[in-house]
């Protein structure tokens, strides 16, 4: 695949200014079960933030808090001085979000699917959209996928084509969901690739929620470290080589022991 | 007290979409599309089923309307018997029934299909209202059609009477003594009346069956339960507002 900063022909910079993001002592739990607890954090207008964790951390709730689809048990998350919740953010901020499953509409088209937002927000004529729509499948090399359907897709084209649509949107913030879980190692490279451009060419304010060091360490300007339920870590790619944190450690360099003793417990249980 | 908060919950929450969906009325011209495929999956998809049983319930009606009557020697009223029956309760009820049965699990699995897989978060994060993209078009197009099925229905089970009434040898009435009958008895307030039952009926079903589909959570297991849950509720609202709308329109 070609190196999306390589294209010829790059999608329109959003008018919009990138936006900054400020999470402040953000908690959320579901009943009993507190997810993260006091989390603050702020992300510059065109930065790439990196959250980091362990399964189960709670950092696609709290990306959700991010995208204004959870109300926040207490705290608050600004998003260029507005509530992310709020009708006004909304309205004045494009935030697109790269779901982890993709999300994408399955009764639809690829190419519907690219073109439900600018048809929808009235941004050009159909010829204008479908350029658009095409310049986007193109800079994700998804060219042909165009009039397939979701469910013809593989996971790898799912998660591009999620981008693609994002990309549309032309965002001013771009929320992703664990954008490398399930690829292979090439295809995670091409999709870190694609953000990393995307900030470059369009300036777009990131947030990627992830567990993937490679990731982290290849395009992050900050990351974040989760950790049962608190914001343990907030610093530079380069910390994570040597962290300071036992937790965060073991979590980038795990030991591997086939002979740990809790697993002969569970063989002998079963 | 739990069930009667979730009944509750349950009116407030259909009672909100309803209300948001026609702050976008103004929209509706530009989803014109939308509104068209689903006056036809409403309308025309359904229209084979309701021509088939509005014509075995006509048929039905007159032919226990004759074997009742025969003993009396008022045969000829048979035909506003049917007309009125039709008109009034029959035609706009089954249609209401068919629509849930046809339509309104059809909603349900998909709006539970598109919040179960994300879809509807995917919406809102694009700033389009599920309220307005997914709801509305099918409140209008239920709007339009449910009148239209209603009237159909009366005349196909109109005529599936008048059949029955010439061909069955206890009864032999014509048709033209049939029609005579029912034109004579059955008013337009009737089939008005039965129209605007069945436009009640059909804006019930579509907004319980959109708010149970958006409302619901977890997986596959919970889309089944959903178009169950949404299918029975739409049934009893059916049955119950059957009651209050017809105390209102007499």
């Amino acid at each position: 695949m070609a190196s999306p900063a390589s294209q010829p022909n790059p999608l329109p910079a959003a008018e919009s200014p990138a936006v900054g993001v400020s999470v402040e002592a953000l908690s959320k739990s579901y009943g009993k079960l507190d997810v993260f607890k006091d989390v603050t954090f702020a992300v510059e207008p065109g930065e790439i933030f990196v959250l980091m964790g362990p399964s189960g951390s709670g950092k696609s709730v709290l990306l959700r808090q991010v995208a204004g689809l959870e109300t926040p048990t207490s705290g608050r998350v600004m998003i260029d001085g507005h509530d992310a919740g709020s009708a006004e953010t909304r309205e004045h901020v494009r935030r697109a979000l790269v779901f982890q499953a993709g999300a994408l509409f399955n009764s639809l088209s690829v190419y519907d699917n690219l073109a439900l937002y600018p048809r929808e927000h009235q941004m050009g004529t159909e010829d204008q959209i479908r350029e658009k729509v095409m310049r986007a499948l193109e800079i994700l090399s998804l060219g042909k996928t165009a009039e397939t359907f979701p469910s013809q897709l593989s996971g790898g084209m799912k998660k591009r084509v999620a981008i693609a649509r994002a990309l549309v949107m032309e965002p001013q913030l771009l929320l992703y969901d664990e954008p490398t879980s399930e690829l292979d190692p090439v295809m995670s490279a091409t999709i870190d690739e694609i953000i990393g451009s995307l900030r470059k060419e369009y300036h777009v304010t990131s947030v990627v929620v992830s567990h993937d060091r490679d990731l982290a360490l290849s395009i992050a300007d900050r990351v974040g470290f989760l950790m049962d339920g608190r914001l343990v870590h907030v610093g530079k790619p380069a910390d994570l080589r040597e962290p300071a944190d036992p937790r965060i450690a073991e979590f980038l360099n795990p030991k591997i022991d086939v002979g740990n003793p809790r697993f002969k417990k569970i063989h002998t249980e079963t | 007290m739990r069930q009667i908060r979730s009944i509750l919950e349950g009116v407030g929450s259909t009672v909100q979409l309803l209300l948001r969906a026609l702050s976008y009325v103004a929209t509706l011209p530009r989803q014109s599309s939308r509104f068209i495929e689903q006056c036809y999956l409403i309308g025309y998809t359904t229209l084979p089923i309701v021509g088939i049983l509005s014509f075995f319930i006509g048929s039905v009606l007159a032919l226990q309307a004759g074997y009742s009557m025969q003993n009396f020697g008022v045969m000829q009223f048979i035909g506003s018997l049917v007309g009125l029956s039709l008109a009034r309760e029959l035609g706009p009820v089954m249609v209401a029934i068919l629509v849930t049965g046809r339509v309104g699990s059809a909603i349900t699995a998909e709006l539970a299909s598109m919040k179960v897989y994300q879809e509807v978060d995917a919406l809102i994060t694009m700033n389009i209202p599920p309220e307005r993209m997914l709801v509305l078009p099918r409140l209008a197009a239920v709007a339009v059609m449910m009148p239209v099925l209603t009237v159909i229905a009366n005349i196909v089970g109109w005529f599936g009477g008048a059949m029955i009434c010439k061909y069955t040898a206890f009864i032999s009435l014509s048709p033209k003594a049939y029609f005579a009958s029912m034109v004579q008895y059955t008013k337009f307030k009737d089939v008005f009346d039965g129209m605007v039952k069945a436009e009640v009926f059909g804006l019930v079903v579509v907004l319980v069956c959109c708010n149970i589909g958006l409302n619901t959570r977890g997986g596959p297991r919970e889309i089944g339960a959903s178009v169950t849950r949404a299918v029975v509720v739409s049934l009893i609202l059916i049955l119950v507002l059957d009651y209050f709308v017809t105390k209102i329109l007499i």
